[in-house]
Formats: structure tokens, C-alpha cells, sequence
């Protein structure tokens, strides 16, 4: 067999965003994170099939019962089996962490982008409303959205939508402001490209890393925003389960059913902890400041 | 010094301006007319409506309704309560202390616990120290505050009965039962603040100890807790100092459900009592009084850092 006579074909160029994400697979505790958000994905998809019992179904004779093997988790004050509606609940938790960090990018990263490549006045502009909306403490101002807009999931989600977008917008700005100074750019320029093609086809992919780190660590932030918001009763609305309606339901029967108040709490304790620890790990393989 | 801080006072102008038109906007959103709303019972009779909506000006150009909310807001006038009928900067200058009372406790734990678990994590890199700090700290960051104070009061109050599950009595009034009340609450809310400064202590100590002036003075033959509390520990704290003051958004923020969870009449408190009575006015006031006394601190923070930084000194 003749093996191909010729100059040795140089391997394929990776980019460095790709290397990254090889060298998660080895980060441990990110890989632990990416199993918790995984696994709590399976169940939120899976629910109608994993939920034991009804999740909205009052049964009048299984009022607060405690946790045993018909019911694991327990049931509420009024009869509903805990379980399935922690199991439902991850419906609320994860689509609201996900969706409202979607539009907080969707928001953010255009304004990031466009505010570190014009620079000037339109930087100067945007990184002004970003102090300003900054300045407002997160969660007081997405109460004060909801409460203007109307309680309910959706409103919650836009509310925590739009209070995140200043941190990808920043995140942005800084990462264009970053990628500006390589030679590429210079290049690029100088072969005479439009600006805008600039920004999208060069400066964008760039700054992919910093914003995929942003956006793991905000659904971490998002998900407890949104319980929270539940929790005041500014969400998800009875009878439909999220874990911080839930945990607010709880308080009422801390001394006759403490049950209530434990397990809504570590599922999201450890939806948020998983978002955490990968987004940690991605900031550990993929921050291009520490490889320096 | 002059320099920076200058530049600062002259970036907060236009940030203050923001803030207000935000604010103002809020009220944008509002679902249906506002004066229907105002006239309550009398919502029926389209002269008092009208009526209201005068007064208001609210057939007025959006930017005269603006400047004229404005006015008063800088004359102090914040508008009235729609629920209570009181002067919402009465309300605000109320309950404001309250809320400051457990904020600054919850900054001394978090200071207490965050700083010196940096420290260790960071002089004992890789053992078990470092690792349990880390996974405290990170465990920090993903306990909700409310469900944390929800167990403690399950556990500390209803098991132990060591302290009160809830409500709030003024340091005027009894010093001793004010901690008592506010412990636990305080606790919650610097939960996650410490584990902030905790990670933040952490790699600003392995940067500084890193430097040269720290082999230097273990070179003088220094102890080392000598070294790492008087050389080290003093140039990492700078940094730490400025995200102090970052994390005054998210002490407030948690301040809002701590004191729910604790039924303690603080800001928080009433900035979601008005949200279930649609009580606009003072939902607006919190906002904006939270958003001065971010930019405000935002400042000390700044100025304090020319003050201990002496590089940043000159301008």
C-alpha cells in the first residue's frame, strides 16, 4: 500500500474556543455541574412521565402528609403530592433561567458589540444606561417590572430579562474592546471590509467564550431571581407549581409540615449550583486572561 | 485625588438622569388608566376621574409630566402613598433605618467570614482548607437567602427555640432584643455576600502573594503571619474595598426578601406590601431611593480607594 507521497498536510486549524471546550470534558467539578443541569433537564422534559401523581390535583383526604413511601416528598395543604410538583416545578425554574437570560443576551451583546466598536458618543450613551439600570438594585427593580407589568411567569421572565441584559452588555463591550486591539482587525480594515462586516464577521465569533461564561453563570442567577419572585408572588401563579411559590406556600406550616420547606429549596439549590460549577469550569478552560 | 473622584462626580450626573427617567417610565407600564385607578370606588363617575387626571396632568405631553415629577422629587416630595396616604419620602425615611440596620450587620458577617476564608483558602492552596472554603463559598452563591432563612428559623426557632422566628424590635428601643431579632436575618442576607468576598479575597491573596515585596520580606526572615497578614493581606484588600461597595445592590436586593421571610418593617417589606395593594407611588420611591444610595456608596467606595491606594493618589 502506497502511502501519499507530499508535504505533510498540517492538521487542522482548532480555535481556541473549540480547544476550550475540549478541556472541559477534563474539568471535574464542571463536568459535575454539567451532569446536575442535565439531569434536571431530563426532568423537567420528562415530567409527565417521571411525576408519580398529579401536580395540580387536590386530594382532600392526603392533607400534609408526611414524607413515606406513597409519597416521598410528602403532600400539601391540600393533598397534592410534593414530589410532582417538585418535578413539574423544574418546568418553571429552568424555562424562566433559560429564557429570560435569552433575551437578556438578545439585548445585551448587540449593545456590547455595537457600543465597544463605534466608541464615542454611542458608547459613551449606552455604558450610561447600563450604569444607570446598574445603579437599581437587581431584584428591586425586576419586582417593581413585574409588579408594573402584572404578576405572572412571563412577566417575571421579562422582568429578569431585562434587569440581566446590562451584565452581557458589559461583558460584550469588553470583550469587543478586547478583540479591537488584535492585528486581524488591523487587517481586516485594511483589505477595506465595511464596519459592520467587521463587527459581525471578526469581532463576534470573538467574543463568543466571555459571553457563553456570562450566560451559564446568569441562568444560575436568573433561576433564583425567579423563585424569588415566585416566592414574593410575583411569578408563576397558583395552582401551577414553581419551587419558590412553593417554599412561600411552606412558611404558612413550618411547624406542622417542615417537609414543605425542604425540598423545593435543594432542587433549587442544586439547579443553581449546577449553572455555577459550569459556569465556573467554562470560565477555567475558556478565559483567555488566564491563559494570557 | 481630586482627579478621579472629579471624573466620577461629573459620570454621576448623567447616571442620576438615567435612574429618574427609568423610574419614570415605570410608571408607563402600568396596566389601565391611572386616574380610573386613583378614584377607587368612585371609578365610575367621569368627573372625578377627569378631576384626578388633572391634577395629575395626565393629559399633559409625557416630558411636562416628567419635569413636573422631577421637581418634586428634588424638592423632596416623592408623591403620596395611594394605600396610607402618607408622603412616600415619610414612608421611606421610616422604614430606611431598619433596612440599614441589617444590611450593615450582614456586611460585618460577611466581612467576619468572607475575608479571613479567602485568606486561609488562599495561604493554604490545595488542601482540604482551600476546598472546603470553595465549596462553602460556592454553596453560598447557590442557596436562595429566603430558603436559608426559612430552615434556620425551621431549625434555630422552631427546634431549638434559641431565638425569635420573626419580627423586629429598633436598637432605640432595646439594644439587646434588636440584635436578638436581627441576628439571624443578618446572617441570611451576608450569606451570600461573604461568599462573594470570600472568592474575591481568595485570588486577590494568591496575586498578591505571588508579588515580589512578598519575597522579599520572607527573605527578611519575617514570620509568616507576618507576612501574609501586613504585606499580602493589606494590597489584596484594595481591590476587595471597591466590590464591597458592588455588592451594596445585592445586599438591598436581598434585603427585600430577608425582612419578608423574617416579617421585619423594612424597606423590602414595603416595597412588597405595595406591590399587592398596586401602591405605584411608593414602588417608585423605593426604587429610586435605593438607586442614590447605590451611586452614593458607589462613591465613598471610590474615594476611599484613592484614600488607601496611594498610587491613585496623584490623578
Amino acid at each position: 500500500m502506497s502511502a501519499a507521497v507530499g508535504p505533510i498536510a498540517a492538521p487542522a486549524p482548532i480555535s481556541p474556543f473549540r480547544l476550550g471546550l475540549r478541556r472541559f470534558r477534563r474539568h471535574r467539578t464542571g463536568m459535575v455541574g454539567l451532569a446536575l443541569v442535565l439531569g434536571f433537564i431530563a426532568v423537567a422534559a420528562l415530567a409527565p412521565l417521571l411525576a408519580p401523581y398529579s401536580p395540580i390535583a387536590a386530594s382532600w383526604d392526603a392533607i400534609r402528609l408526611a414524607p413515606s413511601l406513597a409519597h416521598p416528598m410528602g403532600t400539601d395543604e391540600i393533598g397534592r403530592d410534593e414530589l410532582s410538583r417538585v418535578i413539574w416545578g423544574a418546568r418553571a425554574s429552568l424555562a424562566a433561567g433559560v429564557l429570560s437570560v435569552l433575551m437578556a443576551a438578545a439585548i445585551g451583546v448587540p449593545a456590547g458589540l455595537v457600543a465597544g466598536f463605534a466608541g464615542g458618543w454611542v458608547d459613551a450613551i449606552l455604558s450610561r444606561i447600563v450604569d444607570a439600570m446598574l445603579a437599581i438594585p437587581f431584584l428591586i427593580l425586576a419586582i417593581a417590572l413585574a409588579a408594573f407589568l402584572g404578576p405572572n411567569l412571563r412577566n417575571a421572565m421579562i422582568a429578569i430579562g431585562v434587569t440581566s441584559a446590562p451584565g452581557f452588555m458589559r461583558v460584550a463591550r469588553a470583550a469587543t474592546l478586547d478583540t479591537m486591539t488584535f492585528d486581524f482587525i488591523e487587517a481586516a480594515r485594511a483589505l477595506g471590509n465595511p464596519p459592520w462586516r467587521i463587527a459581525l464577521r471578526h469581532v463576534a465569533p470573538n467574543i463568543t467564550a466571555p459571553v457563553l461564561v456570562q450566560a451559564t453563570l446568569s441562568i444560575a442567577t436568573a433561576i433564583i431571581a425567579e423563585a424569588s419572585l415566585s416566592f414574593l408572588g410575583l411569578g408563576e401563579q397558583p395552582p401551577f407549581p414553581s419551587w419558590g411559590s412553593m417554599l412561600n406556600a411552606a412558611q404558612q406550616f413550618l411547624t406542622q409540615a417542615p417537609w414543605l420547606a425542604i425540598f423545593p429549596g435543594i432542587a433549587i439549590f442544586l439547579v443553581v449550583l449546577g449553572f455555577n460549577l459550569m459556569g465556573d469550569g467554562l470560565r477555567d478552560v475558556l478565559d483567555t486572561r488566564r491563559r494570557g | 485625588m481630586q482627579g478621579p473622584i472629579g471624573a466620577r462626580l461629573v459620570q454621576l450626573v448623567p447616571t442620576i438622569f438615567l435612574v429618574s427617567i427609568i423610574v419614570f417610565a415605570l410608571q408607563q407600564l402600568m396596566p389601565g388608566d391611572p386616574a380610573v385607578l386613583l378614584a377607587g370606588e368612585s371609578a365610575g363617575n367621569p368627573h372625578v376621574v377627569a378631576q384626578i387626571r388633572d391634577q395629575l396632568l395626565l393629559n399633559r405631553p409625557l416630558w411636562v409630566q416628567y419635569l413636573h415629577w422631577i421637581d418634586g422629587v428634588l424638592h423632596g416630595n416623592l408623591g403620596y402613598s395611594w394605600r396610607l396616604s402618607e408622603p412616600v419620602s415619610e414612608l421611606i425615611a421610616q422604614k430606611l433605618p431598619v433596612t440599614v440596620q441589617l444590611s450593615v450587620m450582614a456586611f460585618l458577617f460577611a466581612v467576619v467570614i468572607g475575608v479571613p476564608a479567602g485568606v486561609v483558602s488562599a495561604v493554604k492552596q490545595g488542601t482540604a482548607w482551600d476546598w472546603a472554603a470553595n465549596a462553602i463559598g460556592l454553596s453560598g452563591l447557590s442557596i436562595p437567602n429566603f430558603w436559608l432563612g426559612i430552615v434556620l428559623i425551621l431549625v434555630v426557632s422552631v427546634d431549638l427555640g434559641w431565638l425569635p422566628p420573626s419580627g423586629y424590635v429598633s436598637l432605640a428601643r432595646d439594644p439587646l432584643r434588636s440584635i436578638e431579632t436581627t441576628i439571624m436575618p443578618a446572617f441570611v442576607l451576608g450569606n451570600a455576600i461573604a461568599a462573594i468576598l470570600m472568592r474575591h479575597t481568595r485570588s486577590a491573596m494568591l496575586q498578591a502573594l505571588a508579588q515580589d515585596y512578598v519575597r522579599t520580606a520572607r527573605a527578611k526572615g519575617l514570620s509568616e503571619t507576618r507576612v501574609v497578614l501586613r504585606h499580602a493581606l493589606r494590597n489584596a484588600l484594595i481591590p476587595v474595598v471597591t466590590l464591597g461597595g458592588l455588592q451594596l445592590g445585592l445586599l438591598l436586593s436581598g434585603a427585600v426578601l430577608t425582612e419578608q421571610v423574617f416579617d421585619i418593617p423594612g424597606l423590602g417589606k414595603l416595597v412588597v406590601d405595595s406591590v399587592f395593594n398596586r401602591d405605584y407611588p411608593v414602588i417608585q420611591g423605593v426604587v429610586l431611593v435605593t438607586a442614590l444610595l447605590y451611586v452614593l456608596i458607589n462613591l465613598v467606595t471610590d474615594v476611599l480607594y484613592a484614600v488607601i491606594n496611594p498610587r491613585l493618589r496623584g490623578g
